[in-house]
């Protein structure tokens, strides 16, 4: 149950694996960043623009291949060195990007308190029952109990994602190497997250400034 | 007043008879997280969090609960301690409905500062998700179950210094919680003055004036520690 083993760093690993054909600094390939949003409310993200003129340091330093703010890109693309994934994991949809974000991810970073805890998209959670799980029962609560005569629960397969039956944090699905707590992190907080991943550093989260949830 | 000399991290402290380990640890000048231990009420060593390591003892000792003798070596800080502390904080985490971004005592709460101070930057034990009610019946105050930690400081302010005693607790194991009056709405008991000194005390965001909404919570458990002090020493100072 420990999950508290250290992942290689990003920026090494990647060093080590690739010649520095990449564009970038002297010797350093420039880190594929990635971002994720999955149940939550995108504070995070916009935390994240917080980060105001070190965005243009942070836009120099990493190239940034799938984010809902700042990549077009449709597809979780492969070897990416860094990603921040904000919010908890509510539907299929979420369950799926996460697999695959693991797999083609280096360093996988729960960024906000519902990816670490499921926080408010897991207070579903509270309503179920033996026989009818939380998705169950918000969904009869949302489309039937409280709808006019023609209320019917939503189903279009391959189009509107299926509610799990539970709200999960992502390192309940899968392995995580780094908590980012906050809600939202401060773009304080968030930077000094960052800035030691891209010289191949890890971070040290401790103290209130770095740890404190909410 | 006789004196016992014992040894707290390599440090020799010598506190007076009758002192618990983690007033040897104080003045000790070193510190051990705490949550159910409030300086003005008797220890009940529900937390864990001030487990020590005493040399020569098979077990761990609740440092707030345990009285200082003679020639103790005990450890404060070892790994197996930082470890079983950061596993007590995720159990609490885990076993209620903490959600820190709408709770009133955000920023202002023993538990979210004892998970910085352990390092917890999540938990490793799944969500229980437990199904648990808020009473709002006092016209002034309202307890939020789900927010409850179980250190019983309401229970122990309320009859050690207001001698009210509405609080108990009641059930066991995860049904565990506290209840007013005999398990009745807090409003209906007649035995509560509405002192506020159970709001003052509690840790988090349990229990609280209803007045306040999200981070609005302010608490003041010393007020337990001076109350006494002016009983016991005639000392009226804040």
């Amino acid at each position: 149950m420990d999950t508290m083993t250290q992942a290689p760093l990003p920026a090494q690993a990647h060093a080590q694996a690739q010649s520095s054909t990449l564009t970038g600094g002297p010797g350093r390939p420039r880190l594929r960043l990635a971002t994720v949003w999955l149940a939550g409310c995108s504070g995070c993200h916009m935390s994240f623009l917080d980060l105001d003129e070190f965005l243009f340091e942070l836009a120099d330093a990493v190239e940034i291949v799938y984010s809902p703010v700042a990549s077009d890109t449709k597809i979780y693309p492969e070897r990416v060195d860094v990603c921040l994934v904000e919010g908890a994991v509510a539907n299929v949809d979420n369950l799926e990007l996460a697999l695959s974000l693991r797999q083609r991810t280096a360093l996988v970073i729960s960024f906000g308190d519902c990816a670490i805890s499921a926080n408010v998209p897991g207070l579903r959670n509270l309503f179920s029952s033996p026989g009818r799980d939380s998705a169950r029962t918000v969904l009869e609560r949302g489309y039937l109990e409280l709808a006019d005569a023609t209320g019917q629960l939503p189903h279009a397969p391959g189009i509107v994602p299926e509610l799990l039956p539970r709200v999960l944090p992502l390192h309940e699905v899968i392995p995580v190497d780094l908590y980012l707590p906050g809600c939202p992190p401060s773009a304080e907080r968030i930077r000094a997250a960052i800035a030691p991943l891209l010289v191949g550093e890890r971070p040290r989260m401790e103290g209130p400034e770095m740890l404190r949830f909410g | 007043m006789s004196v016992i000399t014992l040894q707290v991290d390599g440090h020799d402290v010598a506190v007076p008879a009758g002192s618990t380990l983690l007033q040897a640890i104080q003045a000790a000048g070193l510190s051990v997280p705490t949550l159910c231990h409030l300086d003005g009420l008797d220890p009940v060593a529900a937390c864990r969090l001030c487990l020590v390591e005493v040399e020569g003892s098979q077990r761990l000792l609740p440092a707030c609960a345990s009285e200082a003798t003679e020639g103790q070596v005990i450890h404060t800080d070892t790994a197996q301690l930082q470890g079983y502390r950061r596993m007590a904080v995720e159990l609490f985490f885990a076993e209620g409905n903490h959600v820190c971004a709408f709770c009133v005592a955000n920023g202002d709460c023993e538990l979210q500062d004892v998970a910085v101070a352990v390092g917890m930057d999540h938990s490793r034990f799944p969500y229980q998700d437990p199904q648990r009610s808020v009473d709002a019946s006092h016209p002034r105050f309202s307890l939020d179950h789900n927010r409850c930690i179980l250190c019983t400081r309401c229970v122990r302010v309320c009859d050690q210094i207001e001698g009210a005693h509405v609080w108990d607790v009641a059930e066991r194991g995860s049904d565990c919680r506290i209840v007013a009056g005999l398990d009745q709405p807090w409003g209906e008991v007649d035995a509560c003055t509405s002192c506020g000194k159970c709001v003052d005390v509690c840790p988090t965001g349990a229990l609280f004036a209803k007045e306040n909404t999200t981070a609005e919570k302010h608490p003041h458990p010393e007020r337990a520690h001076q109350l006494r002090r002016a009983r016991e020493q005639q000392q009226w100072i804040r």
